[in-house]
């Protein structure tokens, strides 16, 4: 309980800044939130179990953890997001920025340390409606109104399918604590709907194909680093809940949502990657870029057992760092070039901005799961505990998905290598002039350039993560 | 410390070294600093490590060490040699030397390009130390990825589009690997990574079947075997010389290696099972890429070709599975990568001086560089397997060793193969009479030099190394030999 009890600390201290220091003063704003968001990570970094609520509210080792990884994605998000608060059309407003992530990051702490549906459910709204609000806060720019319109409607919508989903659950239930409902299940055909409707829902969230439309105009119309922030944060927590829902609920089912998976799985690494490959606008382009990370991440789950969650965690924390390198550079250069977002805009980008391009450089090999970056070890442990379920349970099924992914890294890689290409081989006589960025956004980058070189390197991260694996 | 381990800190260390650099004097002594520290290590492993056999050391592997690296799957950072391993770092050091000198005048970005050649010689290096399954395939995979910008950035020709494609291919051969060796791990019981404790265990025959074809086209593909060798012909002629050089010499033995070393070695009842099929395939390799070495009127495509020619005889000979032509498979590495390496590097450096390498364009080259014409001529002998140089002893055995096979099948494949000695005589034979001899008709060509002293310095070195191999080969073979025997005594006839 500790971790949200600092959480809403922050969020009423933030609150109570907003009100007392000046309009103008976003930058403190700022270094405030960064700061206390440290706190929150120093303070909680012990993984802890607890129980409240009368068992509604149930937080494992294993989800604390993923609490305080949330965090760190968060504190990397905020010191990215300095020249962007600043601009005059949202320095007035930017208090109310760091209020409602940390409420959506709030919802979704509740959401992985559910015990009951409810609950769950609570934390679901509450990092989706503010959600809503932070991605049209440009409203008066570019698309972004318009991102907002299109996720508060299909975040509605999913929720209501959940929902529906939650309600057959206890229908043929009769509870909706986690472990009564398993202890209840039977797998009756009514149970079996439910369990889709729910993973639906969730489907949504993580942006699995066909649930995906949202992703690439909310990504692209959003403020980019709230793009980062959805791309990774709102994915990795619900990913977490979706397996620990699927083992610990739907455990009984398990052969049908592993075809699901299965099937799913396929479909959104493909469409994911086909689809990034046409794409000329960066922001888009690494929304179908996170589809198809989503699912590698669904991999994981797809296995179903302890090492799986321990790979599915580990590639959630390296993919964080990598993304938001990625996230963080295009913000850098958007806020300082005048916005400029298209891949064509970076073509001779190494020439005038080599750290930057380095940093990119590093981020994109790493997603593409090029070793000795941490992106190849994530990718090794999700694929290799798929594999191993397949092995355990004698379907070779799962073998034919690990294959099909794996071929599809390759797709990735032509794509990652595009944007490389324009980095380092394109000509341009007009590239985008070097200029030097904030210190903060200086900070994050460095913070997530060590993550993606050594975290897969040291390999106590991985140790530490299967220690905890279970339960979940 | 152990001393294999020092392979792969060198080149860390020249990294950061190079990282450091401030001017192109500082870049130019790290590297040569570097490179020669790796070549000395290369020499002293060589020799140590001969006369630890000779002392009568027991075990598959010298100079083992081990540090757990992820306990849950097992994956250690396991090292160790034995004699194919040496010979391999013995080639990788001799080329990363005479590589570093062969660009010694290159432009721009020198620094960098710099820094991605010595981040391909650690993946080279670490995976030839490596015997922990998932170390060589990380290592493999950082030898694959630098390749894409030393060839899209520094270049020639159209160079994005075989930056690109020879990426791809090579990175969809590893997808391939990758899933084999999950296949290996678990089916042997997931107890190690290490592939001398993985060789005792028994990995079931249907896995097997399933995993042996994935994981030798994963390594076939690197091996340049037909159909899969399309990425090399271009990658090559697009690349930068060093590039050339380090890629067909040393990279494209990774892929030799690996088939010989996992999917051989781990999986010998898929090999008897699918052996047949990828006799057919390298045979094909054999004898295509030498025809089309002969239509083929740029060197650097020539030599390409003749690489999947001569590569394809690698994995030809390991298929045969006896001890002899193992043997050879393994010299003919060696003697294929120094012998292309000194191709690529005057090929090089005749591109640099006449900005061709058409040969119709080309002719007469002996009068006015005659140092560089000589080794091409040296090269080209090497090449077609004139005795007393590396060619002859490597397909030599090959050839001795395949016909030991008694099968009719593998016979009639060997005589086949065969075919390509002559082939290989023709199409460089035309090619040194075409642009060494003759008189020169472009009278720009008569204004160029000779080699300057780090292009004698890189040539020399190769020839040396050339015909040392071919003359004193025994010392050589004897090691891989050796080494050879507890692996092929592991497969089935």
């Amino acid at each position: 309980m500790q971790q949200e009890v600092t959480l809403v600390a922050i969020i009423l201290i933030m609150l109570l800044a907003d009100l007392v220091v000046k309009e103008s003063s976003a930058k403190l704003l700022q270094r405030l939130a960064c700061v206390l968001m440290v706190v929150q990570i120093a303070v909680n970094v012990v993984p802890a179990e607890a129980v409240a609520f009368d068992g509604m509210y149930n937080s494992t080792r294993m989800a604390s953890i993923v609490k305080t990884v949330l965090s760190l994605g968060t504190l990397l998000v905020f010191l990215q997001t300095g020249a962007w608060l600043r601009r005059e059309d949202t320095a007035f407003k930017s208090g109310e920025f760091f209020v409602l992530t940390l409420s959506t990051l709030l919802g979704m702490f509740f959401m992985v340390s559910a015990g009951h549906f409810l609950l769950f459910y609570i934390g679901l709204e509450l990092a989706s409606i503010p959600m809503a609000c932070l991605v049209a806060f440009d409203k008066y720019r570019h698309h972004s109104a318009e991102a907002g319109v299109k996720y508060i409607l299909n975040a509605m919508f999913s929720s209501g399918i959940m929902l529906y989903g939650i309600s057959m659950v206890y229908g043929t239930c009769g509870t909706l604590y986690f472990g009564d409902v398993m202890s209840a299940m039977t797998g009756t055909p009514l149970q079996i709907l439910a369990m889709v409707f729910f993973f639906a829902g969730l489907g949504f969230k993580i942006s699995l194909v066909p649930f995906h439309m949202w992703t690439p105009d909310t990504y692209q119309g959003a403020p980019t680093s709230v793009s980062a922030y959805l791309s990774v944060i709102s994915k990795g927590a619900a990913a977490f809940a979706l397996m620990s829902i699927l083992v610990k609920v739907f455990g009984i089912m398990v052969q049908d949502w592993t075809l699901l998976l299965g099937i799913i799985i396929v479909l959104t690494i493909t469409v994911g990657n086909l689809f990034a490959i046409l794409q000329k606008d960066l922001k888009r382009f690494m929304a179908y870029s996170s589809i198809s990370q989503a699912g590698y991440i669904m991999l994981a789950v797809m296995a179903g057992s302890g090492q799986g969650m321990a790979s599915l965690v580990y590639y959630v924390i390296i993919y964080i760092v990598a993304n938001l390198a990625v996230f963080g550079v295009i913000s850098t250069v958007e806020q300082h070039s005048g916005g400029k977002v298209s891949r064509d805009d970076y073509n001779g980008f190494y020439k005038t901005n080599p750290r930057l391009s380095f940093v990119m450089t590093l981020a994109l090999f790493s997603l593409a799961g090029i070793p000795p970056f941490a992106g190849f070890f994530s990718k090794f442990f999700v694929f290799a505990s798929a594999f191993n379920t397949g092995f355990v349970t004698g379907n070779t099924g799962y073998w034919v998905v690990v294959f099909l992914a794996l071929v599809n890294t390759i797709i990735s890689l032509y794509y990652y290598l595009l944007i490389v290409k324009a980095i380092y081989i394109t000509p341009n006589d007009n590239p985008i002039p070097t200029f030097k960025s904030g210190l903060m956004e200086r900070t994050s980058l460095s913070l997530c350039l060590v993550g993606v070189v050594l975290i897969g390197l040291c390999s106590w991260v991985y140790q530490s993560l299967v220690d905890n694996a279970w339960p979940f | 410390m152990n001393i294999l381990s020092l392979f792969v800190l060198i080149p860390l260390l020249m990294l950061l070294g190079l990282w450091l650099a401030r001017n192109l004097n500082q870049v130019r002594g790290v590297m040569v600093a570097g490179s020669s520290a790796l070549l000395l290590m290369a020499v002293y492993l060589t020799i140590s490590y001969i006369s630890l056999r000779n002392g009568g050391a027991e075990g598959e592997m010298l100079f083992v060490d081990e540090v757990t690296w992820f306990a849950p799957l097992n994956i250690c950072y396991s090292v160790g040699v034995d004699g194919i391993s040496v010979a391999m770092l013995l080639l990788s050091a001799i080329i990363v030397f005479t590589g570093t000198f062969a660009s010694w005048k290159l432009k721009p970005l020198t620094k960098e390009y710099f820094m991605w050649f010595t981040l391909l010689s650690i993946g080279v290096f670490g995976f030839f130390i490596s015997t922990d399954l998932f170390t060589m395939f990380m290592f493999y995979e950082v030898a694959l990825i630098p390749m894409y910008l030393l060839i899209g950035v520094w270049g020639s020709g159209k160079k994005e589009y075989s930056a690109m494609k020879l990426t791809l291919m090579l990175m969809g051969g590893s997808t391939f690997l990758l899933i084999g060796i999950l296949g290996i791990y678990y089916g042997a019981g997931a107890t190690t990574m290490n592939v001398v404790e993985l060789a005792k265990l028994h990995i079931p025959e249907w896995m097997q079947n399933i995993f042996f074809p994935l994981v030798f086209v994963g390594f076939g593909v690197l091996g340049a075997l037909f159909p899969f060798h399309t990425w090399s012909p271009d990658g090559h002629a697009s690349a930068p010389t060093a590039v050339s050089m380090l890629h067909a010499g040393v990279l494209m033995k990774l892929g030799g290696y690996g088939c010989f070393r996992i999917a051989l070695y781990l999986m010998p009842e898929g090999a008897s099972v699918w052996g047949d099929l990828f006799l057919v395939l390298t045979t094909i390799s054999v004898v295509y890429g030498a025809f089309s070495a002969i239509v083929q009127t740029d060197l650097k495509y020539i030599n390409a070709y003749s690489s999947v020619s001569h590569c394809g005889l690698v994995l030809f000979a390991i298929l045969m599975m006896t001890r002899v032509s193992s043997t050879g498979a393994i010299l003919q590495m060696l003697s294929h990568g120094l012998m292309t390496a000194l191709f690529f590097a005057l090929i090089g450096m005749i591109y640099g001086r006449t900005h061709t390498r058409d040969i119709r364009q080309l002719n007469g080259l002996m009068r006015i560089m005659p140092f560089l014409s000589v080794g091409y001529i040296i090269a080209g002998l090497a090449n077609l397997g004139l005795p007393g140089l590396s060619g002859f002893i490597a397909e030599m055995t090959i050839f001795t060793g395949s016909f030991q096979n008694p099968d009719i099948f593998h016979r009639v494949c060997t005589i086949i193969a065969t075919m390509s000695i002559v082939i290989t005589a023709v199409y460089i034979l035309r090619v040194v009479g075409k642009i060494l001899y003759g008189t020169c008709t472009n009278p720009e060509h008569l204004k160029l030099t000779d080699a300057t002293w780090d292009e004698r310095l890189s040539v020399i070195c190769l020839i040396v190394a050339v015909a040392g191999l071919g003359l004193a080969p025994f010392w050589v073979s004897d090691m891989i030999s050796n080494s050879v025997a507890p692996i092929v005594s592991h497969l089935i006839h």
